[in-house]
């Protein structure tokens, strides 16, 4: 089975305010709240960790959760935020110009 | 920001002179000039939105009502309206959110006022209260608009002013600016009374409330950090009220 890559897209603005995520939307101004899942899946998105990592490292360490069902949940998490181009996901690795790019400050 | 206008219409110019009475000034202290051409209506106008697009350093201002380009490097720009002054308010209050943004401020949906030399802010959507609290306003209170806030960062704080953009009240609001104290986000209730609010809801709360059209990413990053930045600075604050003059026994 492939591997799925997911990356922080740079062109989204993004902070983190008393442990909520926000992030909005470069293209259309749209705002997102992220909950806690979300959160650890938008922080670990470095283009470089397969989210099986990421979900065995991260999400699995957080929450008392099934690995298999934690990557499955992972997985539709990803695609969902891909829809809203919060973060770019691919089956290879997604090279990262600035690895802070779009991180809060 | 001081603006001049310039045209060639006498009728236009009194419309104008009417319409921004109270905020006009030397035209020689302008930071923005626009040259308006006034065209003659087309009925019926066109219902396409607005657009807001910058290309190779000058934006484009686009509705059904207006055309109007905006260059900030030269700090000119152009409008192609009819003699609509409510036309000319929307090019103005576009271009406002583009050059406060680039500065950490913003025009937000709020009335606002000056008590006790300290500014306020009221948000909320069209109904939430902002005309009924500029209404309730006792005589001590110098109301800044009912409608649309202009705030400017300065320093550490944030300064509040008077704007000519009005709301229910079609009052113009006062010529004048003070520090910026807080922002309340109205609610109608059945009692009168202040609540804070967590971080992230003001934060969420102020995004919704400002005023912002570009189709830009990098001016949509600014105004999104210029609102957290806001409030790590202001104390923001739920305020519930009744609709009487109590409400402002709790203000300033």
């Amino acid at each position: 089975m492939s591997r799925l890559y997911v990356a922080r897209n740079p062109r989204v603005a993004a902070r983190s305010l008393d442990g909520e995520m926000m992030i909005m939307s470069g293209r259309d101004s749209t705002l997102f709240t992220l909950n806690k899942t979300a959160t650890i899946l938008w922080q670990s998105a470095d283009g470089t960790t397969p989210l099986d990592e990421i979900v065995e490292h991260r999400i699995c360490q957080e929450f008392e959760v099934e690995p298999a069902e934690a990557l499955h949940d992972a997985e539709t998490l990803a695609r969902e935020l891909a829809s809203h181009e919060i973060i770019q996901i691919s089956e290879e690795p997604i090279p990262q110009p600035n690895p802070a790019a779009g991180e809060s400050r | 920001m001081p603006v001049r206008v310039n045209t060639t219409d006498p009728a236009f110019l009194d419309i104008l002179q009417d319409r921004y009475s109270g905020f006009l000034g030397s035209a020689e202290r302008a930071e923005i000039e626009f040259d308006v051409d006034v065209t003659v209506p087309v009925y019926p106008v066109p219902d396409i939105g607005v657009r807001v697009t910058q290309r190779l350093g000058r934006w484009s201002l686009q509705a059904g009502d207006f055309l109007a380009e905006w260059e900030p490097a030269s700090r000119t720009g152009r409008i192609r309206q009819t003699a609509n002054p409510y036309s000319i308010d929307a090019v103005l209050r576009i271009v406002h959110t583009l050059v406060l943004a680039q500065q950490g401020g913003f025009l937000a949906h709020s009335a606002s006022a000056i008590r006790n030399g300290k500014a306020f802010l009221f948000a909320g959507v069209s109904g939430a209260g902002k005309t009924t609290i500029s209404r309730l306003a006792p005589p001590d209170v110098t109301l800044l608009t009912d409608e649309i806030s202009y705030v400017r960062k300065q320093d550490s704080g944030y300064i509040a002013y008077g704007t000519p953009f009005t709301g229910e009240l079609a009052k113009l609001g006062e010529n004048v600016s003070a520090p910026l104290a807080a922002l309340y986000l109205l609610a109608q209730g059945s009692e009168n009374r202040i609540d804070p609010i967590p971080p992230g809801e003001a934060a969420r709360s102020l995004l919704a409330n400002l005023l912002f059209f570009a189709e830009d990413e990098e001016l949509v990053q600014s105004m999104f950090h210029s609102a957290f930045e806001f409030v790590s600075r202001v104390p923001v604050s739920r305020l519930t009220f009744v609709p009487d003059s109590r409400v402002w026994e709790l203000i300033g």
